[in-house]
């Protein structure tokens, strides 16, 4: 039998060589398992005297014991490494795109036109639609154009052969609401009109955004408020407005609307041909033929009434030079407005 | 409309620089387009005179000229145009003259002999496009005055914007009337000179149709040379108006016109058949006109006519039989009146419009018709000698335009203007305008001028008022409606979201024409009838889109020339379609897919890396019905439609009811359209798309159980009807139903196919156990066996 110390020693010394669990737990099994040679040495205690059984005994569980708090601690040690070396093995390179899909987006002129009904709701007015092929009635004649009216030719028109034509402006949508639901009436139109013009500042289709209202003591004065106030919140800019007298048959008296420049703040460029101003809508108070074609009493009821082109305002507010752009679909080009 | 500032100015005084007019006639609803002056810049030019012109020693085309330019010694100027002669007064650029278009006249030798200047022509001086020979001035002349000075070049063109209601703008008259209402001015103008008649001829003239012309002012001139020439200053402002001088006669009616706005005509006496009626068109007949056209008219187009025919349409365009030349000496002059009504949407028949329709239309003062005729009389034997005879004026005064009363409430204007302005301000604007303006107990009886034709309602001269005293003198008043609730539906999607759920999905929304390619259309739908546009802008956007199908493919095939690889599409929009004359517009959400499945990626499995598919395009639709909720209202069946492959179309529907299409374009549609992919279209109609308000249900705290079935049946059972089957055996304890495999191949017999579920079920009261399971996947199966002659792979 050799000397408890050294066997201790060895023992010791090869659990700390171990350079695995597996490798460990062998040296477990062989040192201190039920034939272990440390455990063998109990049972050499019986070829002792009986006096000197019990420390030798201690002795021999006294290494044993070292020998297991080495073997845990190493076990830690190897644990810990073990580990380590798997979570190297695992790393993966953060900042390589993630997977899936990427996020579509709405059109320009969409986006704007949400922003813009978003707007007029939250001051009153309700969102109203109409049809996109009209008839002369709701598209001319309940407007206050009269058959051959010089005034029509500003539409250039397109028709289908049995008389019925594409709308020319929202302002039929008009005629519809007030007919539909009579007065006290406040409601913006969005869609889209034709005409039959296309070249670098004109498309054949477009976008207008109509508004009306009309109410009992609805003034010009409330109409230039409104418009100015909705141009200020679109814009969100501090910008001027001036009303310039203008003709539209539908509206008595009539005007333009201009605002300030939104690049130069009036100071003058391109876009604004240095005159400080933007033509941006068209408006008026209610001709009180349009009311009365509507059914509404001209007497007791005064409105105002609004159109403005959706899509000049998409180009204003996003800095888009070129109109054409919205109608050729280039996904280049609608890619750049997919923000919510 | 051109005004030259120069010839307003003799008509009205102009308190305001160019500019500010310009300004200042915008705020009151005369827009100015533009602002030019009347010449391009130059100076050094002079007023000179030809003493004598030799042949250059030599060179056959080039004169040597010696040139007075009133002081100093006369100057030596080679000059080649051929209307370089003794005596001619003309424009003489002398050296250090600086032209347009940087050109500085140095002196020069021109084939061996000296030039001291150079003489100029109209186009030289920027007065003119084109020009033959130097400028011809006249003899009266001033040598040695600047040219810029003597043809008063430092002066400024207004082009301005007439809205169609102020036909009484159309002229220098009118704009001067304007000014004088905004400025507070007397409108004078040159003073009128009656018609001295030396002759006694006249020119019968008969009134048939005296509703359209209830007033004809004729006069006869005899001895006229139509060829003399046109002076300088006259020619000069037609120019800066827009018009080109081409005879004394022709010259001084376009003169007339512009001045007053009063359309006239001047016929060749000789020519006149007997006498002139004013009568409506016959059907059939026809006219050669002006401009060489031949025209048939209807009877509802005013006729001058002769004894041979028709010599003019009235208020648009005369003649050519009758129209003056040259060679003309007599001639017969009509100004008359005719009413909007009987000229209005007649030119653009035959694709015209004219100066004279253009004012007619739009109303011409009915009572200067004397004084036009005084005026162009003058004009026309200053310039062209001549003897007149005496002014006729043929009158139908029942059908002449009466202006009636208006009256004007002063609460009225308060109430429309939402401002209040003092009553003589008020009635000094209406009164401005040369309104007779009457006080009345609510306020004032206004009764407008003959040349206004849009004052007819209490509107107009509020508008009138308003505009005057200037749109900016109305402040800002409360806008604040009242706030009421309105109706807000919770079963209508916002647009936003429907569009933002397939956006999310990579779809880019799109918007194109309504209007689309026939051919392409047609090869899609062959059997359905697009509405044509009686006036398309182009042949390849000629019909209204049946569908949102055409201008989506024709948008995917665009961006494929633009290297675009993968595209998904939506557009939200009409339709148009089209039965028997009626024409209903569906609102309706499309899109298309085509390319790989996903955007290009490191990180994809290969099989996420195939292009889109039937399925890719259903998930996305599934999405978006889920975000309606009831996803299950919506199902798919097999369908066919012409421009879908016949094995990958689906019919969509909500409830039963079809609402919409899903498939792959038809292979041979996409060789045809050279497509890079196979795109997968979609479209449905918004109006099924509602939302089904959530509504709670209990939720179950028991465990679920899962068993997986592997269903053998005929390749021509769909899974639908599997799961009917399933979900009508199994009830209520159902909880999912999900398909995680198919299979086809060995072990499975051709014509077959097994289809993996996974069963989910879950009670809400109490634990299912292992026999409730058991017995009811038996009893799915005993089913499926049955109904669906089905196997089970173990």
């Amino acid at each position: 039998m050799q000397d408890l110390e050294s066997l201790a020693n060895q023992a010791l010394g090869e659990v700390a060589a171990c350079g695995g669990l597996a490798e460990l737990d062998e040296a477990r099994v062989r040192w201190l398992g039920k034939k272990g040679t440390l455990t063998e040495q109990l049972k050499s205690l019986g070829g002792l005297p009986a006096a000197e059984r019990p420390a030798a005994g201690q002795r021999i569980n006294e290494a044993k014991e070292r020998l297991q708090i080495a073997i845990d601690a190493r076990r830690q040690e190897l644990t810990r490494a073990q580990v380590e070396r798997e979570l190297a093995a695992g790393r993966i390179d953060v900042t390589l795109p993630g997977r899936g899909e990427r996020r579509g987006g709405l059109h320009p002129v969409t986006r704007a036109r949400l922003r813009i009904e978003t707007l007029f709701r939250r001051a009153g007015f309700d969102v109203a639609t109409g049809p996109e092929i009209e008839d002369d009635f709701h598209n001319f004649e309940a407007l206050n154009f009269p058959p051959n009216h010089p005034a029509r030719a500003m539409h250039d028109t397109f028709y289908f052969p049995d008389g019925r034509l594409l709308r020319t402006h929202t302002s039929p949508v008009q005629v519809r609401a007030m007919l539909q639901r009579g007065a006290p009436l406040a409601i913006v139109a969005p869609g889209r009109v034709y005409r039959c013009d296309s070249d670098m500042t004109h498309s054949p289709m477009f976008h207008q955004l109509e508004g009306l209202k009309v109410d009992e003591n609805v003034s010009f004065a409330n109409m230039k408020a409104v418009l100015h106030g909705f141009l200020q919140a679109f814009f969100e800019k501090d910008l001027a407005m001036r009303l310039r007298p203008s003709y539209f048959p539908f509206t008595e008296p009539s005007a333009e609307v201009d605002m300030s420049c939104v690049f130069c703040e009036g100071k003058g460029c391109r876009t604004c041909k240095h005159t400080g101003w933007l033509e941006i809508a068209g408006c008026g108070m209610v001709h009180p033929n349009v009311l009365m074609a509507s059914g509404i009493d001209a007497e007791r009821y005064t409105g105002y009434a609004f159109g403005m082109g959706i899509d000049r305002l998409t180009m204003l507010r996003y800095g888009v030079n070129d109109l054409r752009l919205f109608f050729e679909n280039d996904l280049r080009f609608l890619e750049q407005f997919r923000t919510l | 409309m051109k005004v030259p500032y120069s010839w307003l100015t003799e008509w009205v005084r102009v308190p305001w620089a160019a500019a500010e007019l310009g300004e200042r006639l915008t705020m009151a609803g005369l827009e100015l387009e533009s602002i030019e002056p009347a010449a391009p810049a130059f100076c050094g030019v002079v007023v000179a005179q030809i003493l004598s012109a030799e042949k250059h020693p030599q060179a056959d085309k080039l004169q040597v000229c010696r040139v007075s330019m009133g002081q100093g010694e006369p100057v030596q100027i080679v000059c080649g145009a051929s209307n370089a002669r003794p005596g001619l007064k003309t424009a003489l650029a002398v050296v250090g003259a600086e032209l347009p278009g940087n050109l500085t006249i140095k002196q020069a030798r021109l084939r061996g002999v000296e030039s001291h200047g150079m003489l100029c022509s109209a186009k030289e001086l920027g007065l003119a496009d084109t020009s033959s020979g130097i400028v011809e001035l006249p003899a009266d002349a001033p040598v040695g005055r600047p040219v810029r000075e003597y043809l008063r070049l430092d002066d400024m063109v207004l082009d301005l914007n007439i809205t169609p209601n102020r036909g009484d703008a159309m002229s220098v008259l009118g704009i001067a009337r304007e000014v004088a209402a905004l400025s507070g001015e007397a409108v004078t103008g040159p003073e009128r000179r009656p018609v001295a008649a030396a002759l006694h001829d006249t020119f019968a003239v008969h009134l048939d149709a005296p509703a359209g012309c209830p007033k004809f002012a004729g006069c006869v001139l005899r001895g006229v040379d139509n060829r003399a020439p046109t002076p300088a200053w006259m020619r000069e402002r037609l120019r800066r108006a827009g018009l080109r001088s081409i005879s004394p006669l022709v010259d001084v009616t376009n003169y007339v016109m512009l001045e007053l706005g009063q359309p006239m005509h001047a016929y060749d006496l000789a020519r006149l058949d007997g006498q002139i009626h004013v009568r409506q068109g016959r059907a059939g007949e026809t006219i050669t006109l002006l401009d060489g056209r031949s025209v048939e008219v209807q009877p509802d187009v005013l006729l001058i006519t002769d004894r041979s025919g028709p010599v003019g349409i009235a208020g648009i365009m005369g003649g050519e039989r009758t129209a003056v030349s040259a060679d003309t000496t007599d001639v017969f002059l009509e100004v008359a009146y005719f009413s909007p009504d009987a000229v209005i949407g007649r030119a653009m028949r035959w694709g015209l419009t004219t100066d004279a329709s253009q004012r007619f239309e739009r109303g011409v003062d009915p009572s200067q018709q004397e004084r036009a005729m005084e005026r162009a009389v003058e004009l026309i034997q200053a310039i062209a000698g001549g003897e007149a005879g005496p002014l006729e004026v043929s009158r139908v005064d029942a059908q002449m335009p009466v202006r009636p009363a208006v009256s004007l409430r002063r609460k009225q204007l308060t109430r429309l203007l939402g401002a209040r302005f003092e009553e003589a301000r008020v009635q000094a604007a209406l009164e401005g305008l040369q309104m007779r303006v009457e006080p009345s107990s609510e306020g004032w009886s206004v009764t407008a001028p003959a040349h206004r034709f849009d004052i007819s309602i209490e509107a107009d001269l509020i508008e009138e008022v308003a505009r005057i005293i200037g749109y900016g003198a109305i402040a800002e008043g409360d806008a604040l409606a009242s706030e009421h609730f309105r109706a807000l539906p919770e079963s209508i999607p916002e647009e936003r979201g429907l569009l933002e759920t397939l956006a999310v999905r990579g779809y880019q929304e799109a918007v194109t024409y309504a209007f689309v390619d026939p051919q392409l259309q047609s090869r899609l739908f062959p059997d359905r009838g697009g509405l044509a546009l009686a006036n398309p802008i182009a042949s390849d956007l000629s019909v209204m889109r049946v569908s949102l199908w055409p201008g989506l493919v024709k948008a995917v095939l665009d961006n494929q020339r633009r290297q675009q690889e993968r595209i998904r599409m939506i557009e939200h929009g009409a339709r148009f379609e089209s039965t028997d004359g009626a024409t209903r517009e569906v609102d309706t959400l499309a899109g298309i897919a085509c390319g790989p499945r996903m955007p290009e990626q490191w990180a994809l499995p290969r099989e996420m890396r195939e292009a889109t598919d039937f399925f890719d395009v259903k998930g996305d639709l599934e999405a978006l019905f889920a975000a309606l909720g009831a996803q299950s209202a919506f199902t798919f069946e097999t369908a066919m439609l012409p421009c879908l492959h016949p094995g990958r179309c689906a019919r969509v529907l909500r409830y039963g009811r079809p609402i919409g299409w899903l498939g792959e374009l038809h292979p041979s549609l996409v060789k045809e359209l050279d497509s890079v992919h196979a795109p997968v279209l979609f479209e449905l109609d918004v109006e099924a798309l509602t939302i089904t308000r959530p509504a709670y249900r209990e939720i179950s705290r028991l465990p679920q159980v899962r068993r997986d079935l592997a269903v053998v049946v005929d390749e021509s059972v769909p899974l639908s009807r599997l799961a009917e089957r399933v979900t009508l055996v199994a009830s209520s304890l159902l909880r999912d139903l999900r398909v995680f495999d198919v299979y086809r191949g060995p072990g499975i017999e051709a014509g077959r196919k097994s289809i993996a579920l996974g069963l989910i079920f879950q009670d809400i009261s109490r634990t299912l156990t292992d026999e409730d399971v058991g017995r009811l996947v038996s009893d799915v199966v005993t089913d499926l066996r049955t109904s669906l002659n089905a196997s089970i792979r173990e």
